[in-house]
């Protein structure tokens, strides 16, 4: 096995009297994306500043690309790319004199920079707006700017800090085929995201945080698996007929099935010929239903079950 | 490249990214030379009457107070633009980049040298339109431009600890004016200090914004320098210096809002 680009290590981090971070253990492989899931609140920002260099821990140690981020902090800031929640570029400069800016800054040479940035504005299709003002872009532009800036120095580790809150549908969409694009080329990528579905598409692996501590980790299917597997869901032409219904579908499970309003919840034993087996069964005993349905448990259950609160429901307190 | 080359560069960098801001933005430049004209106006034509300058037209003891107060304020440019950059995450990025951990400063309070030179010409310039005239020869006149912008530079680092320390824009706002304001008007720039009440004299008399304001008196206007011209210039080194370091130290502890 490769070093991972990303370990840590018992991370602490308090403000004030307020603790951020209790004990954070990650190990992220290098190659893949890995989501830091977690409401408002739980720990990802600070944490993406402490790996990033930003802010320094107050206890634990952690490691990125081979470097600790206190004792190497300056060399490790050649080697990793920010981009953060609000697109953090310059209003008063062109898309393109933003990425030359930062170009220069990791200072490449001026050429170099130059040659970097109408790439990476062509990459990120931005060529036609290049000689803007950034104030004229809309949010959607913006962000894609603002990744493309984290891009310039071809960074092997790339931290996005909730890249798309805030964006319209078809925007966000537009960013994860450039995230998965990213990481096809061999990008590690941390990315933070109270969204579920975003974790869902893009995370080979997810640390679901809360209140400062990492609460379950894993694949996006090892984690749904932990709520249970999958269940069938019949909704009945006839409420008065679910305790048959049931009893007509008890074949297929091992689990307790539950009525719930007019639909019946039937936890499966398997889903391979469930539905085809699920619809015969009803129609021996003469039974009807409206839709049938096998639901496949999300994050947003994950996230309920580990916590006993909704993601969407965090403290509404400022990130810090 | 060695460290202290990169920290240039970055700066010029920066300071380019400075400049570019004010044909971009010239809203900004224009809300802070529109007081200062409306102060020679007032001055001159309301106030100028009732204040007595033995020895000197009204408006020649005014203008070179006036103007230094302009590059003072001239800085604010640098904490506007820190506040926004705090605000709109744009220090947690450069603070992510390998440059240098001066340069954000050091580039935007280059570029407010810039600034305070469109200033000045713009100060002189209604100065001559209400009958400010030089009476010292070239080589002090050009001393006086060279310390305005001097004392300019100073301040810029000022503003620069109070736009990383402001919570907002805003607030940035608030704290110049608040704090430096009255610092400027108990001084020898609008009206003689000895015209102040006994217990406020030595107050004013002990300003660096009067040694400032009589230094540029000195060498534009002929008054007696004294040894306010050495005064101003090491005020101003020394305000560079400490406050340089604060804000520098600042920006390092300094984290996006």
């Amino acid at each position: 096995m490769t070093a991972p680009a990303i370990e840590t290590e018992g991370l602490r981090k308090c403000y004030g009297d307020v603790v951020a971070l209790a004990g954070v253990d990650l190990r992220v492989e290098a190659g893949i994306v890995f989501g830091l899931l977690g409401p408002n609140g739980a720990g990802k920002t600070t944490a993406v500043r402490i790996l990033t260099t930003l802010l320094p821990p107050d206890g634990g140690t952690a490691r990125v690309a081979g470097l600790d981020v206190v004792r190497d902090a300056a060399r490790l800031r050649e080697r990793v790319g920010l981009a953060g929640q609000y697109a953090a570029v310059d209003e008063n400069l062109t898309g393109f004199e933003n990425l030359e800016m930062v170009g220069r800054l990791y200072h490449l040479p001026r050429r170099e920079a130059r040659a970097r940035a109408r790439r990476l504005l062509d990459e990120f299709d931005l060529s036609d707006a290049a000689s803007r003002l950034v104030r004229t872009y809309s949010g959607g532009m913006r962000r894609r700017l603002d990744l493309a800036a984290a891009l310039v120095a071809r960074p092997p580790v790339l931290f996005l800090d909730e890249p798309t809150t805030g964006l319209d549908p078809r925007s966000r969409l537009a960013l994860w085929d450039t995230i998965e694009t990213l990481v096809s080329g061999g990008t590690t990528v941390l990315l933070t995201t109270q969204y579920l579905d975003e974790a869902d598409r893009l995370a080979q692996r997810i640390a679901v945080i809360d209140r400062g501590a990492v609460i379950a980790e894993g694949a996006p299917a090892e984690l749904k698996a932990t709520v249970g597997g999958e269940s069938l869901e019949v909704r009945l032409a006839d409420p008065a007929q679910a305790a048959r219904a049931l009893e007509a579908l008890a074949p297929l499970t091992d689990g307790e099935p539950s009525v719930l309003d007019a639909t019946a919840v039937v936890p499966l034993r398997g889903r391979t010929g469930a539905i085809a087996e699920a619809v015969r069964l009803l129609d021996r005993a003469g039974i009807g239903a409206d839709d049938l349905v096998v639901r496949t448990p999300t994050l947003d259950d994950v996230f309920l079950g580990l916590t006993g609160h909704a993601a969407e429901t965090g403290e509404e307190e400022d990130e810090r | 490249m060695s460290d202290l080359g990169y920290a240039l560069s970055d700066t010029l960098v920066l300071a380019k990214r400075g400049l570019l801001r004010i044909p971009r933005q010239p809203d900004l430049l224009v809300g802070f030379t529109v007081q200062p004209v409306m102060f020679v106006l007032l001055f001159v034509y309301v106030f100028g009457g009732a204040i007595s300058t033995p020895g000197l037209d009204y408006v020649d003891f005014l203008i070179p107070g006036i103007i230094v107060q302009s590059m003072v304020f001239g800085g604010f440019v640098t904490a506007l633009g820190l506040a926004e950059d705090l605000k709109k995450g744009l220090i947690d990025r450069f603070r992510s980049l390998p440059m240098s951990r001066a340069a954000v400063l050091s580039g935007r309070t280059l570029a407010d040298v810039g600034t305070n030179v469109v200033q000045l010409a713009i100060m002189l310039g209604v100065g001559f339109a209400v009958g400010f005239r030089f009476s010292t020869g070239v080589p002090r006149i050009l001393a006086g431009i060279g310390l305005l912008l001097l004392v300019g530079y100073a301040f810029s680092w000022v503003f620069a600890l109070i736009g990383l320390v402001a919570s907002s824009p805003e607030a940035s706002n608030a704290y110049g004016f608040t704090i430096l304001f009255p610092v400027t008007f108990v001084s020898s720039a609008f009206v003689p200090v000895r015209s102040m009440p006994g217990w406020l004299q030595p107050v004013a008399n002990n300003n660096p914004f009067t040694n400032m304001v009589n230094a540029a008196r000195a060498l534009f206007v002929g008054t007696p320098a004294g040894n306010q011209i050495w005064l101003a210039a090491v005020w101003s080194v020394g305000i560079v210096v400490v406050f340089g370091v604060l804000a520098v130290w600042r920006y390092r502890h300094t984290v996006g809002r």
